[in-house]
Formats: C-alpha cells, sequence, structure tokens
C-alpha cells in the first residue's frame, strides 16, 4: 500500500460505537459514522432523533458515554469546543451566539486570540468573506443584520480558525431559498479546496442536492447510510421515519357534527424567526381525533396561538367553533363555547410553576367555571375551597403523584404536570380539545395515560386536535393526519390509509398531492 | 476569580420571613458602629432615634403622620411591582396628587361647603393616576422602560409644584413667600383624636386601603390576576388575562394611592402648598413595600419602621445634634439589606477561582 493510498482511505474524521447515556436513556447508541476529506456528508433523522447529540459530542460540548472518535486515524478525546477547533472542527450552531450591541469584528474577536489585534481581524474577516461569497461589512452592528447575515458572521467566524470539517447544524432552517442558494455556493467552495462538511438537516430536496453521501438516523441509531443521490425522497424518508406501519387498533366512531372549523387562515409571523400560516383549512367532527404531525419549528405553536385565541386572526369566520366565527375571540370566549386547550410549554404557559395547584386549576378555567369557582359577583371572589376540591378530582382521575395536598406546580415531575394540565382540561368536558405536544419530555407512563385520555373523550364524542412531533404517538392516537410544513397544513387522510413513509414525505416539505392516497374530503 | 450567584433548589421557608428582621438588625448594627465612627455614644443615639420618638403621646401622632403617606403609596406600589410593573414615581403621583387635590381650596378658596374635602381627595386621587398613566402609556405602546420614564417625571412634577407656587397660586397676602394661600378649615382633614395630638384621617385610609388590598391580593380574582401575569405573562395570556391592561391598571392603581398619599399630606399636615411637601416620602414607600415583602399588610408594619426613622432623624438633630440626613442614611441601609437578604434567600454566592485560559474563548 502506497502513502498516498493510505491517504485517500483513512476518513477524516471516523466515529466508533459512539454513545450517549442521559441516565438510562440512549439519546446516541452506537453510531458509526465516516467523513472523507472534501465531502459533504449529510446527517438526516427527526427531531429528538439524536444529531444534536452526536454533533455535540464531535464538538466536545457533550462527553461520550462510550465509543470512539478517530480524527485522521488517530483516536482522540474532545474534552471541549477549544479542543474542537485546535483540532479542526468548526461549528455552525443553528442558534447563533452573536452579541446584538457589537459590531461584525469584535463578535468575530471574541471568539479568537486576544492577542490578535482588532484592525486585523477584520481585514482577514473581509478577504475571508470575500473570497468564499460571504458579503459582510466587519463594521456593522449586529442588530441591523439579518438573519442570513448573521449566519455569515458565524461561518467567517469558524473559517478564521481554518477548520478542516464544519458542522452546520440545520443552516437552512433560518433562510430565504435565495439565501440558502448562497450558502450552498459557499460549501461547493469550501469542498473543494478539500474541507469536509457536515450538513445537519431534514429537508431531502436539500441533501439531495448538495450531499455526496448520508447518515441517517432515527431513535439515536444509524438506521441507513447511502448517496442520498441515489435515492428518492421516499427511500430517503423511510430511513428516517422508520419503515415500519403502526397498527392501530381503534374503533371507529361514526363522525358527529363538526366542532372546528377553519377555512383559508393566514397568519403572517409576529416575528421575524417565526413561521407565518399559509392558507389553512381544516374540519374536526365530534367523534375524531386529527393529528397534525410535523417537524418542529414548521409553524405549530403559531397554529396553536392562533386555535386558543392567545392571539386572535382579524377574520372572525377563518376560525369556527360549533359553528360560531370566533377568530377575533379571546381564549375565555372559545372556552365558553366548550373548547379546551394544552399548550406546549408546562412550565410558564401551561401552568405558573411557582403556583400551587389549585391556582393554576384557576388559570384555565376562571371564566369557563365562573359560577363555581367565583362568587361576589363584580368583586369575583375565589372559592378557594371549591378549586382545591376540582384540583383533588383532576389529581385522582389522572392519578397525578405528588407531594402534599395542593403542592407548586414546580415540585411536580413533567409527566405528573402535564397529567394535570391534561386532567384540568378533560374535567370540564370539552367538546373541543386542542393538544400541542402532548406528551413532550413526559415519562412512557404518563405518556400513555395521556394519550389513552385522549382516545377516551374523542369515543365520549368530543373533538380533538392533536399537534405533536412523536410520530408513534400519532398513529396511536390519530382517526385522521395531516401534515403542517413551513406554515401549510396539508389535507388530512384517514389514519388506516397513511404509511409512515407518506407522513415522513409530508413532514420533509414534499407537497406532491397526486401520490398520495385518497384525502378525506367527504366529512 | 470571578463571584457567581447560583439560584438555590429550595427556598427555606423560615428565612423567607425573618429576612425582614435581619435586615432590620443588620441595619441597626450598621447605624450604631455609624454613630461610633461619628464620635458619639451608639447606646444612647440609637436609644434618641429609635425608642425616645415611641415614649411619649405626640410623638406616636407624628408617628402616623409620618407613616400615613408611607403605607398609601407602598400598598400601591406593592400591587404595581407584584404585577411586574415598576413604578418608581410614587413621588411625582404624590406631588401632582397634592397639586390637583389644592385645587378647589386655592382656586375657589371661598366655596364653603362640605363637598369640597371629599373632593378633593378625589381629585387628588385622579391626578396621581392621570399622572402615572404617562408612564403606563409609554410603556404598553411604545414599550419604554417604565423605571426611568417614572423616575424622570418625578422631578418635571416637583419643578411644575415649584412653578405654581411662585407664579399663579402664590398667596397674594404672603409677603411674597413662595408659599399659597391657606386652606380654609373644611379643607383640612379632621383630626383622629384632636385632645391627644395631630394625627389625622390620612392613616385611617392608610390602614383601610392595606386592608382591602390584602383582601383583594389573596382572595379575589383580580388578584390573582396581578400574581399570576407578575410570574408568568404566557400563562397570564392562556388564562385570558392581558398584560398590557394590567400596565394601566398597576400604574393607575398606584397612582391614584400616591396622589391621595399627596392630598391627604397636604390638607391633613401643611394646610397649604409649598416648594417642598415631601421629605422623600414616595421613594422611601419603595422601600417600606419591599421591607414590607410586598404584602399589604406586611406594609403596614414596615411604613411605621420607615416612619420611625423621619422622627429618628429629627429627635437626633436636636438631642445629639447629628444632621438629620441620618434619616437617609438609614433608609438607605435598610433597602441594601432587605434586598441582599432576599437576594442570598434566592441564590447561593459562589467564588470561583478559575484560571483564565490563554487563547481559547
Amino acid at each position: 500500500m502506497t502513502l498516498s493510498e493510505d491517504a485517500l482511505a483513512v476518513p477524516l474524521l471516523s466515529v466508533r460505537g459512539l454513545t450517549k447515556l442521559f441516565g438510562s436513556f440512549a439519546a446516541c447508541s452506537q453510531i458509526d459514522l465516516d467523513i472523507a476529506p472534501g465531502e459533504i456528508h449529510a446527517l438526516l433523522g427527526e427531531n429528538g432523533a439524536g444529531k444534536s447529540t452526536l454533533v455535540k459530542m464531535l464538538f466536545g460540548v457533550l462527553q461520550p458515554s462510550a465509543g470512539q472518535i478517530l480524527w485522521n486515524g488517530q483516536s482522540v478525546a474532545i474534552g471541549s469546543p477549544g479542543e474542537a477547533r485546535t483540532l479542526g472542527v468548526g461549528m455552525v450552531f443553528q442558534h447563533f451566539s452573536l452579541f446584538e450591541a457589537l459590531t461584525v469584528g469584535e463578535n468575530i474577536a471574541l471568539s479568537l486570540d486576544p492577542k490578535i489585534s482588532l484592525a486585523q481581524i477584520s481585514d482577514e474577516a473581509a478577504s475571508l468573506s470575500k473570497a468564499y461569497g460571504l458579503p459582510l461589512d466587519p463594521k456593522a452592528h449586529v442588530a441591523d443584520l439579518s438573519v442570513g447575515e448573521r449566519q455569515r458572521i458565524e461561518i467567517v467566524r469558524a473559517l478564521l480558525q481554518n477548520p478542516k470539517l464544519i458542522i452546520l447544524d440545520e443552516p437552512t432552517s433560518v433562510l430565504t431559498p435565495q439565501e440558502a442558494d448562497r450558502l450552498f455556493e459557499t460549501l461547493f467552495k469550501l469542498r473543494d479546496e478539500g474541507r469536509s462538511v457536515l450538513y445537519i438537516s431534514h429537508r431531502l430536496e436539500e441533501v439531495r442536492r448538495i450531499c455526496t453521501r448520508a447518515t441517517v438516523l432515527r431513535h439515536g441509531k444509524v438506521t441507513g447510510a447511502c448517496d442520498p443521490r441515489q435515492e428518492t425522497p421516499a427511500s430517503l424518508a423511510r430511513m428516517m421515519v422508520g419503515a415500519d406501519i403502526a397498527e392501530v387498533h381503534r374503533d371507529n366512531i361514526p363522525a358527529g357534527e363538526v366542532r372546528l372549523e377553519i377555512k383559508d387562515l393566514s397568519v403572517p409571523s409576529r416575528t421575524p424567526f417565526g413561521v407565518s400560516l399559509k392558507d389553512i383549512s381544516m374540519r374536526v367532527c365530534a367523534g375524531e381525533v386529527l393529528a397534525i404531525a410535523g417537524v418542529a419549528g414548521n409553524g405549530q405553536g403559531e397554529l396553536f396561538d392562533a386555535l386558543s385565541g392567545e392571539h386572535t386572526v382579524p377574520q372572525a369566520d377563518a376560525i369556527r367553533i360549533r359553528g360560531r366565527g370566533v377568530g377575533q375571540t379571546g381564549i375565555n370566549g372559545r372556552r365558553l363555547l366548550g373548547a379546551g386547550f394544552v399548550p406546549e410549554e408546562r412550565h410558564g404557559h401551561g401552568a405558573v410553576t411557582g403556583m400551587p395547584l389549585s391556582d393554576n386549576l384557576l388559570l384555565a378555567r376562571s371564566q369557563s367555571d365562573r359560577k363555581a369557582f367565583l362568587a361576589g359577583g363584580l368583586f369575583s371572589v375565589i372559592r378557594h375551597g371549591a378549586v382545591r376540591t376540582a384540583a383533588r378530582r383532576v389529581c385522582q382521575v389522572m392519578d397525578v403523584r405528588k407531594s402534599g395536598d395542593d403542592p407548586a406546580a414546580g415540585a411536580l415531575s413533567g409527566g405528573n404536570l402535564q397529567k394535570f394540565i391534561v386532567g384540568r382540561e378533560l374535567d370540564r368536558q370539552p367538546a373541543l380539545l386542542i393538544v400541542n405536544q402532548p406528551t413532550w419530555g413526559v415519562d412512557a407512563g404518563a405518556a400513555s395515560r395521556i394519550r389513552q385520555a385522549l382516545i377516551d373523550l374523542a369515543k365520549a364524542g368530543s373533538a380533538v386536535v392533536v399537534i405533536s412531533q412523536d410520530l408513534d404517538e400519532i398513529f396511536e392516537v390519530a382517526t385522521n393526519i395531516a401534515v403542517i410544513s413551513e406554515g401549510r397544513l396539508s389535507d388530512p387522510y384517514p389514519a388506516g390509509t397513511l404509511t409512515l413513509e407518506h407522513v415522513g414525505l409530508l413532514m420533509g416539505g414534499i407537497h406532491d398531492k397526486h401520490s398520495q392516497p385518497e384525502a378525506t374530503h367527504a366529512h | 476569580m470571578r463571584i457567581e450567584l447560583q439560584k438555590r433548589a429550595a427556598v427555606s421557608p423560615l428565612f423567607s420571613l425573618v429576612s425582614p428582621l435581619l435586615a432590620l438588625a443588620l441595619t441597626l448594627v450598621f447605624g450604631a458602629i455609624m454613630f461610633a465612627i461619628l464620635g458619639k455614644d451608639p447606646v444612647a443615639a440609637m436609644y434618641a432615634f429609635f425608642l425616645e420618638p415611641l415614649l411619649e403621646t405626640w410623638s406616636l401622632h407624628e408617628l402616623a403622620i409620618k407613616a400615613a403617606p408611607l403605607i398609601l403609596m407602598g400598598v400601591g406600589l406593592a400591587v404595581c411591582y407584584r404585577s411586574n410593573n415598576w413604578n418608581i414615581g410614587a413621588e411625582g403621583q404624590f406631588t401632582i396628587g397634592a397639586i390637583t387635590g389644592s385645587y378647589l381650596p386655592i382656586v375657589f378658596y371661598d366655596w364653603h361647603s362640605p363637598l369640597v374635602l371629599p373632593l378633593m381627595l378625589l381629585l387628588g386621587a385622579l391626578g396621581g393616576a392621570l399622572f402615572a398613566a404617562i408612564p403606563a402609556l409609554l410603556k404598553a405602546h411604545f414599550n419604554t422602560n417604565e423605571i426611568l420614564t417614572s423616575l424622570m417625571l418625578v422631578y418635571i412634577a416637583q419643578l411644575f409644584l415649584d412653578w405654581l407656587i411662585r407664579g399663579a397660586w402664590r398667596d397674594p397676602k404672603g409677603f411674597n413667600f413662595p408659599v399659597s394661600r391657606d386652606f380654609a378649615p373644611e379643607a383640612i382633614l379632621p383630626a383622629i383624636w384632636e385632645e391627644s395630638g395631630r394625627a389625622h384621617w390620612a392613616f385611617i385610609f392608610a390602614i383601610v386601603a392595606a386592608v382591602l388590598c390584602w383582601f383583594m391580593m389573596r382572595y379575589t380574582l383580580k388578584g390573582f390576576e396581578i400574581t399570576v401575569l407578575g410570574q408568568a405573562e404566557r400563562a397570564g395570556r392562556f388564562a385570558g388575562f392581558s398584560s398590557k391592561r394590567m400596565i394601566w391598571f398597576g400604574f393607575l392603581f398606584s397612582g391614584a394611592l400616591a396622589g391621595l398619599a399627596g392630598i391627604g399630606e397636604v390638607s391633613g399636615s401643611i394646610n397649604h402648598l409649598q416648594p417642598a411637601i415631601s421629605p422623600g416620602y414616595g421613594f422611601t414607600a419603595i422601600i417600606v413595600a419591599f421591607l414590607g415583602r410586598l404584602n399589604p399588610l406586611g406594609i403596614v408594619a414596615s411604613g411605621l419602621v420607615l416612619g420611625l426613622t423621619y422622627l429618628g432623624g429629627e429627635a437626633a438633630q436636636l438631642s445629639i445634634g447629628v444632621s438629620d440626613k441620618v434619616t437617609r442614611v438609614f433608609q438607605g441601609l435598610l433597602l441594601f439589606f432587605v434586598l441582599s437578604c432576599d437576594t442570598l434567600i434566592y441564590y447561593k454566592v459562589r467564588i470561583v477561582w478559575a484560571r483564565m485560559r490563554g487563547g481559547v474563548a
């Protein structure tokens, strides 16, 4: 074997049997991965598949529980991001770490050797940014820059270290298509110089366009390694979400009256990082569980805000609850029509951490149960006794484990608090329940308890909307499934006719309606 | 080396109860040290400052007079602070309340009616609320920092009062002194118990306001709304409460009570307007609110304690010959210790002796 052949055969970075345990939970399990010099390598996977954990280990933010990292064939331990940089690994995070009040040059200088002068850094940054097609003014203040420009700072900052491997975490999730195109050109340039890029994404089209090899993760394990150009989006999606079709055992409930109807709902994004909702239409009937699948950050939060009325929409008729146009009605007005809501975030949204459970019950039900919980007419004196009794009832029905009679919400574990928050709504038998990520970060026992409760509620004749990223959960509870992607909602399909592969395709942003099974338009 | 504050996992209920007492004790210890450094006998000085005023009936009345505006404003501020709105301008709202409340007895001085006094109190509260509406409007619609705007408005109010007293509202028979016309008897807040001392009805208002606020915070939906929005705005929105409306409520409520305190002080104790109507009651009320742990009943107690520092300052000036600025020193010490005790209840101090790592940031 000659020397040059040897160099070709040795990958820049190899990972062997890398495992990361959090308690007994394996976020990454026995990961093998090879990145050759001068390739753009994709790391594909759903949310929670273990991509971030893997990358954090490669960049020294987390330490692996087991396994080996080889750099140019040599086993290395990467103890900190600083050591990773010295080794030649650069990283561009999904969430930028920039000081808005400082200039571009100052922000770059912060991550470098303090001995180098600011002028020198600015010069270097300017010439680098020109060379790689990343126009940047070192004197501009970060606060004035667009998201795409901020990302360029992060990239230039990584490039200044002259890295051999650059890791990009979901880089296009914050970019416009044009900005993304420019980024790709930069990546090609880096590749042609012999640098390697590890490109993390869940966007299948993008990966097929720019990557020559891909490693797919699912539930913390490698489920496939392939050349994405040889694959179809469908086959990639299958690897991402698993080829198995979930078995759904549900009694078929005849659909009743329409409880929630949304027609052509468009909501512009409130913040630069938000997602705009575009032309969303859907109908949910009594007895139905409509699950809305989708990768995080595709408009789920915005959809929930619009449905709950925490942010009203100008068109009253765009959202109808039990036939009533409620677009401009606030959350309590909608509750009075029989709707109940469970937000994604438990702490500080669904519950006030520092307040006891009884107060947190009142939080959601002060108006819908006015008669039971308030007295004294205009003065609205709280009947603490009645509220406490109701809280006790909720805890009993939902098997909420707690210490003391009425502990602070923050003292409960995530699963128990979520059971309480869901139970708080179920307790009043809502005609319509809208739940965002019902079992996010909840232990398995509590998760199955909550899912069963949702199914039972629909059986009892309520309409249920479940927004979730967990496909297993969706197939477990749904009668119909729709997918949200980039603020658009697909048509709903009966859960029985849909495969995980289809859902995965829809989640990846491919809206090819002709290849889908027949949609359920006929309610 | 750096000092880190680490959040404690659990807050000791015992210490959060005794923290104000601890702060008070520390204030006394450091006050004694200060007197010793000034060359005074610390025991005699502390006696003159904190005990002597409590031994005479007339001086207990004076204590009620000093405590009344402190409690009234402290209670309003506590409600406002609980809702996470930071009204620092009670002094200005106090001043404007004193001005609007004095409108009737100064401009319509020959209108004699039993209606004068209730109308004055109403106008005072209204004036304070309207003046507090300025920072509320700025915060609700332009997202300005209410701490800065409400504080800056204090100086505007004080200069406006100065201008009025030296101009339009100067007493025509006052030999050009900057004072207004004296109030007619029916414009003066009556004494509670005239035979024994000067204390007037403002103290009763203060106690009633404290009890009502305590009831509101503890038993009504409004109090619940204030607490929820103050702790988690997003959860408040989920409950259907509006944080914007809460900005208005917090400021108008605390402004109205400050305005009432202002006209109460002018009508009950001073009986005319003059350029200086408050020895910084509005700022001291902030200390009162925190020393009372933002609890209306606790504020009654802390209002009396801070009222005592004013009396003690005056007494110490007479009997041991130190400047009455000592009062401000004591108040400053007290606020400092209250806040640091509270911080230490919620956080642990950790000193990190880390080497500076060169090159790698």
